[in-house]
């Protein structure tokens, strides 16, 4: 071996070491720990096969409950997201007179946690109405627009979730904005161009050209905004407390391991979610890879 | 060149996003409290600075009693302590967080690291027996009730509700009543309609306020609709059979717990729809602002309606117990526990000793705003709505709370909770009965 080789396997050791004792160590330590008995203070790791995730998967009810809010979340919040960023940023792309701007008034409420986005739009969409009505409600039943006001996120299920997704979508419309944006000014002038030659009009010039050259953005920012939506967590905490009308898996996580020291299913719960968000990413990663050794 | 600046935006977005993802995996509430304890109180930091042990005389006592009247009392017992046992040194290990879910993280691990502080809070029952009895953490107390004579001082009923296989293991310092419903008496004139004593009733004056637009009954997020299903629960059964719930003698799948739920379907129509955002306390004000009528809620409600300036009394706020629930006492305690292989054991015990006297619990209770445990205590102190409590107590039939964590351990009331959450979300009374009888099978003593 080269010294450059080893100077270079010594530089990377400590990383190596720290990931995989505090990251792939410990997701073999929660494996272990969802299939066994563990509930209650004292560790025990009985091996029960199975049962946690068969329980939680055919039997239980919270669980789905979370399962089918995180897929309508995700729609409501991806969806919102991808559409309106792409807009935002075919819009920009238009060369404004004031696009930095804008581009910056686009993304500064990334710049916020989702804590704080709960607590505001918390707010924002109180649910009270008659002569408590604040927020939204209070503002559109000024305005005369009455058959705007609504319940908000304390709608029945399934819809209140949906709600929530509405802030989420605020908060990271921007992103999506930029990442579009990204793609787009490095679509070159050229082909635009060839387009405007070949007879295309404006609408059909992205929705045949433009667009579908986007697709490695877009991918980006369904995998960056998926992950961060199957792990939600905070905005919703932060927006409703604890309600099971709209739980999530990750809440459920945090409630069954903390409060009622159900370690085992809590570890069972972790690893689902792992498990969903690896789906997503890896494919992503591989994907990536194969592209970086084709340049 | 604009590839490049497309690029430096693309990469500065991603890094902001990175940033966020990663916070996105730390449990935010938990940590933003610890981190808050680190900041603003420097006792409470001692112990995670200090990598040694604490010194030998420390007596360190953890509790979630950090702000208003809770704090007050605390220091009042310290310094009581600190008179008659001068050789120790007391630590205030306090956490903030409401009603300790914070604080018992913080606790958990600490015992996880086999660092038990001296003496810690936890609600008396089944919540530190479930937990930490069940695990082997704590040293019974048998001895120091009978060295003290507090089992004289007690009453008779809650002395099994605090024990497990016939051994004592917390020492209650205060009292708490759960099953309460307020109101302010000038309303209900203005409103024509007058306090309810059973379920009948309470429909038939809710039919009455929903016609003149009030809400008839204030409720807030999830533990108070737990808070709610119990006093229902009570109010729908007697007491033998209520407390058969908790140690399987009574079957959740039976007719009893079918009125409960028959109950509870219908007293919920008549709460505020927007309940699960709002807090105990903003459910309470409901009731102030005559938005409301009538709220159910512990009597810490009452330390609640003095903070609004608002007197005991008809010029002031009124209460009674939930409907069918007059003649029983509804408790939960705040007690210490003395863990095995606790540090500077003595000192804990002395501790145990101011809180289980007259002095310190006469200390305490009055700026809390909770009656003391035992039924000695001075009654110039307190005031007439506690001065009521102290006389129920007395005479009542008592039995535990499920969402103080007397009757039910944490694994078991959380069963329930999810059960009663699911309920609120679909209102489907029979899995609501299902979810009850499995959370009993699964985490209960059935």
């Amino acid at each position: 071996m080269t010294r450059d080789r080893l100077t270079a396997a010594a530089m990377l050791a400590p990383s190596v070491i720290l990931v995989g004792i505090f990251v792939y160590g410990f997701i073999a330590w929660s494996v272990r720990v969802s299939l066994s008995d563990w509930q209650g203070l004292i560790p025990s790791y009985n091996f029960v096969g199975l049962e946690n995730f068969t329980q939680l998967i055919f039997h239980d009810r919270r669980f789905h409950i979370g399962i089918r809010n995180t897929g309508m979340f995700s729609l409501v919040f991806l969806g919102g997201a991808i559409v309106l960023g792409l807009m935002l940023a075919i819009l920009l792309d238009r060369k404004l007179p004031a696009e930095n701007l804008f581009r910056s008034i686009f993304l500064f409420p990334m710049a916020v946690s989702f804590i704080v986005t709960g607590v505001v739009w918390r707010w924002l969409m109180n649910p009270a109405l008659g002569t408590r009505m604040s927020g939204l409600n209070l503002l559109f039943d000024q305005l005369g627009l009455d058959f705007l006001v609504n319940q908000w996120h304390m709608t029945g299920p399934p819809w209140g979730i949906a709600f929530i997704g509405i802030p989420a979508m605020w908060q990271m419309t921007g992103f999506a904005m930029a990442l579009f944006l990204a793609g787009l000014r490095s679509i070159p002038e050229d082909l635009r161009e060839a387009a405007r030659v070949d007879g295309a009009s404006e609408f059909q010039l992205y929705v045949r050209v433009i667009i579908p050259l986007l697709r490695p953005a877009l991918l980006s920012v369904v995998i960056i905004l998926g992950h961060i939506s199957l792990k939600i967590f905070d905005l919703i905490i932060a927006m409703t407390g604890r309600q099971i009308a709209l739980d999530v898996p990750a809440i459920y996580m945090w409630t069954t391991t903390f409060d009622a020291n159900n370690f085992n299913r809590g570890a069972a719960i972790g690893l689902l979610l792992l498990l969903s968000v690896a789906v997503l990413v890896i494919p992503y990663l591989w994907y990536s890879r194969r592209q970086e050794t084709e340049l | 060149m604009r590839n490049r600046r497309a690029l430096a935006l693309l990469a500065a977005a991603s890094l902001l996003v990175m940033t966020s993802a990663c916070a996105d995996d730390e449990p935010d509430i938990v940590d933003d409290e610890v981190d808050d304890i680190e900041l603003d109180d420097p006792e409470a930091a001692e112990y995670d600075v200090l990598e040694s042990p604490p010194e030998e005389d420390a007596v360190e006592v953890f509790t979630w009693w950090t702000a208003g009247g809770e704090a007050e009392g605390l220091d009042a017992m310290i310094a009581i302590f600190n008179d008659e046992y001068p050789e120790y040194q007391f630590v205030n290990a306090a956490v903030a967080g409401g009603a300790g879910t914070a604080a018992r993280a913080v606790l958990a691990s600490r015992l996880a690291a086999g660092d038990p502080p001296s003496s810690w809070q936890g609600h008396a029952g089944q919540e530190l027996i479930g937990t930490y009895v069940v695990a082997g953490q704590l040293e019974p107390l048998n001895f120091l009730f009978e060295e003290e004579g507090w089992l004289d001082v007690l009453p008779e009923a809650i002395i099994p509700q605090i024990s497990h296989e016939g051994n004592i293991y917390s020492v209650p310092v205060n009292i708490h009543r759960a099953n309460i419903l307020w109101y302010l008496p000038e309303q209900l004139d203005a409103f024509g309609v007058d306090v309810p004593t059973t379920w009948d009733e309470f429909f038939a004056v809710a039919e009455e306020l929903e016609a003149q637009g009030v809400i008839p009954l204030a409720l807030g997020e999830a533990w108070t609709a737990m808070h709610l299903f119990e006093t229902v629960l009570l109010g729908t059964m007697d007491v033998p059979t209520y407390d058969g719930l908790w140690d399987g003698t009574t079957d959740w799948g039976g007719p009893e717990v079918a009125e409960a739920i028959e109950v509870f379907d219908r007293v919920l129509e008549y709460t505020n729809p927007d309940a699960p955002t709002l807090s105990w306390d903003q459910a309470t004000q409901l009731v102030i602002d005559g938005d409301a009528a009538f709220n159910i809620m512990g009597d810490w409600a009452a330390g609640y309606f003095g903070a609004q300036g608002l007197e005991p009394g008809d010029a002031g706020y009124g209460w009674a117990p939930v409907p069918g629930t007059d003649g029983v006492f509804q408790w939960l305690s705040d007690s210490f526990v003395l863990p095995v292989d606790a540090h500077n054991r003595d000192g804990a015990i002395a501790w145990l000793r101011v809180a289980g006297s007259r002095e310190g619990q006469d200390a305490f209770n009055p700026i809390k705003g909770s009656i003391p445990a035992r039924t000695d205590g001075d009654r110039s102190l307190y005031d007439e709505y506690l001065l009521s409590a102290m006389d129920d107590w007395e005479t009542d039939e008592v039995t535990g709370s499920l969402a103080h964590g007397t009757v039910a351990s944490d694994a078991f009331k959380s069963e329930i909770d999810t059960a009663i959450g699911l309920f609120l979300s679909d209102r489907d009374a029979a899995g609501f009965q299902d979810g009850l009888v499995s959370a009993c099978t699964i985490a209960g003593p059935c």
